[in-house]
């Protein structure tokens, strides 16, 4: 992992980064634009700290929307799954309307369950549903993809429907989980943040979303990039847990997790 | 399954181990696989079935297990009685060591045990027993990744010897493995059954293979799969490496080839 060639490749995104914000701080500067049109990335960033006390709790609060949602998700979907797994009725039943709920835009949904919910309630039920499809859909893939030779032996030695679940079908399927939480976590943020705009200013959130909804109605735009920016990290830092956890989780035994040397 | 059909005959009145009669098995699609097929196996006897590829040894094999249940006939396995055990009388070994990958090499051997609810220091000693009966005392906490192939065969073995099985079936267990590690776990698995005085059936489509392990080599036609001829291989025992460079040995297999011959005639590519 040191060598100098994989130093380099860490560093490109680095310069490209850094490269990106200088072109755009020199263009703000040179045309003289104003912050209300587009604010160079130094006024974005004392936005950021000048509005932190506002703009930290916000996250807090898209954050817990995430992390409700992104749980709701993931217990749902595991659930779903392994109820799916052992009655083929129930997924003959259920499953088709699992789709729907996926294909169905949550932004055209949005609107709707902020009529019947609780606006906060709401926001989660939306994390919900764009983030429990791929958990369910490969959880159920990774509980079909059990050995069938092993299968065979749990079926020798005459292990009941509990134990085959417990030792061999969840463990063999624990990669692709984990797969379906990557994806979820970053969904559950979407999910959070399309309801906090689709509930926009009339609503009585205070989260990111809603932020950067009420700036742009301000005109406040360094507060809307300043809000954008911490969106994206907050997107990039639960993509990066859940991939150390899965990494944590895996690393003595899955493929996806072995070093390219082995 | 297999239990029901014990009364009926009861193998175990005349030493039999294992006895199939008129057995047959028609897949979903129609194809008889197997049969109709007769087989005794005498307690304490090494027996190998030996055919190409797809002549119904392995199905004759899961249905031996209770994998699988015949479409005609009776399948009747009897065990020794009055041992008490923790688990179950036979042993299966896959042709693919059929490991768990995601855990260590003694939770693997231990499964068989842990599915039968055995007590935990009765469980380890017998996992400890079975790791030191195929050599790997050492890699008990390994992962199986991080073993070679006949290692991990030989903790596929392992897990099968936990339960101090009756009869232990084994797949063609040691066809994906090079030929060294090959001779060097036959000779194990030897020196195991004299030992353990274990019925195995032994399903190979290696004529040397089945020769130098077995008493007795069934060598089976294809679709569908018959007994087509029978060879007792007699040699003085203990046999020991020097077996496979015998003339006797050579013998054998010229034997068996021609016999196994007749199998491969209608086999495309064969």
């Amino acid at each position: 992992m040191t060598s100098p060639q994989n130093l380099f490749r860490l560093l490109l995104p680095v310069i490209v980064l850094v490269a990106g914000i200088a072109v755009w701080e020199f263009v703000v500067r040179i045309y003289d634009i104003q912050p209300y049109v587009l604010p160079g990335p130094l006024a974005v960033f004392q936005t950021l700290v000048s509005d932190w006390p506002v703009l930290s709790q916000s996250l807090g609060v898209t954050l817990l929307t995430t992390l409700e949602g992104f749980l709701a998700a993931a217990a749902g979907g595991v659930a779903l799954a392994l109820l799916f797994n052992q009655s083929k009725w129930l997924e003959y039943s259920l499953f088709p309307y699992a789709v729907i709920l996926q294909v169905t835009p949550v932004i055209a949904i949005a609107p709707l369950l902020l009529i019947y919910l609780q606006q906060q309630t709401a926001v989660i039920v939306c994390a919900w549903i764009v983030a429990f499809f791929p958990v369910l859909s490969n959880t159920t893939l990774g509980l079909n993809s059990v050995d069938r030779n092993l299968a065979g032996l749990f079926q020798l030695y005459g292990a009941s429907r509990l134990q085959t679940l417990r030792y061999l079908k969840l463990p063999a399927a624990l990669p692709f989980i984990l797969g379906g939480l990557r994806i979820a976590g970053g969904l559950s943020l979407i999910g959070a943040v399309v309801a906090e705009i689709a509930a926009g200013t009339a609503g009585a959130g205070s989260g990111l979303a809603f932020r950067i909804a009420e700036s742009g109605y301000r005109l406040n735009i360094p507060r809307m990039f300043a809000a954008l920016l911490l969106l994206s990290l907050a997107g990039i830092v639960i993509y990066g847990l859940l991939a150390l956890i899965s990494h944590l989780v895996l690393r003595r035994w899955h493929e996806s997790a072995l070093g390219k040397e082995n | 399954m297999v239990e029901s059909t014990l009364s009926k005959i009861d193998p175990a009145a005349f030493g039999l181990a294992v006895s199939l009669r008129g057995v047959t098995k028609v897949y979903d699609n129609g194809v008889t696989a197997l049969g109709p097929l007769d087989l005794d196996v005498v307690r304490g006897e090494f027996v190998s079935l030996l055919g190409p590829s797809g002549c119904g040894k392995s199905t004759a094999l899961r249905l031996i297990a209770g994998l699988a249940a015949p479409s005609a006939g009776t399948v009747s396995v009897s065990h020794r009685t009055g041992e008490a055990r923790a688990g179950h009388a036979i042993g299966f070994v896959f042709q693919e060591p059929t490991l768990m990958p995601w855990t260590s090499v003694r939770e693997n051997v231990r499964l068989p045990l842990k599915l039968a609810h055995a007590p935990a220091a009765e469980a380890d000693a017998r996992v400890g027993e079975a790791l030191a009966q195929v050599g790997l005392t050492e890699f008990a906490d390994a992962y199986p990744r991080e073993l070679s192939g006949g290692m991990k065969m030989r903790v596929s073995l392992a897990r099968a010897l936990v339960t101090n099985p009756d009869i232990l079936l084994m797949d063609e267990p040691f066809a994906a493995l090079d030929e060294i590690t090959r001779f060097r776990l036959n000779n194990d698995l030897l020196a195991l059954w004299r030992s353990l005085n274990m019925t195995v059936i032994f399903v190979t489509h290696s004529v040397f293979e089945s020769v130098y392990l077995s008493q007795r080599v069934i060598v089976m036609t294809s679709r569908p799969g018959r007994l087509s001829a029978e060879f007792r291989i007699e040699t003085p025992e203990p046999r020991v490496e020097d077996f496979r460079m015998s003339a006797g040995y050579a013998g054998y297999c010229r034997e068996v080839s021609k016999a196994l011959a007749p199998s491969y005639a209608g086999l495309a590519g064969a």
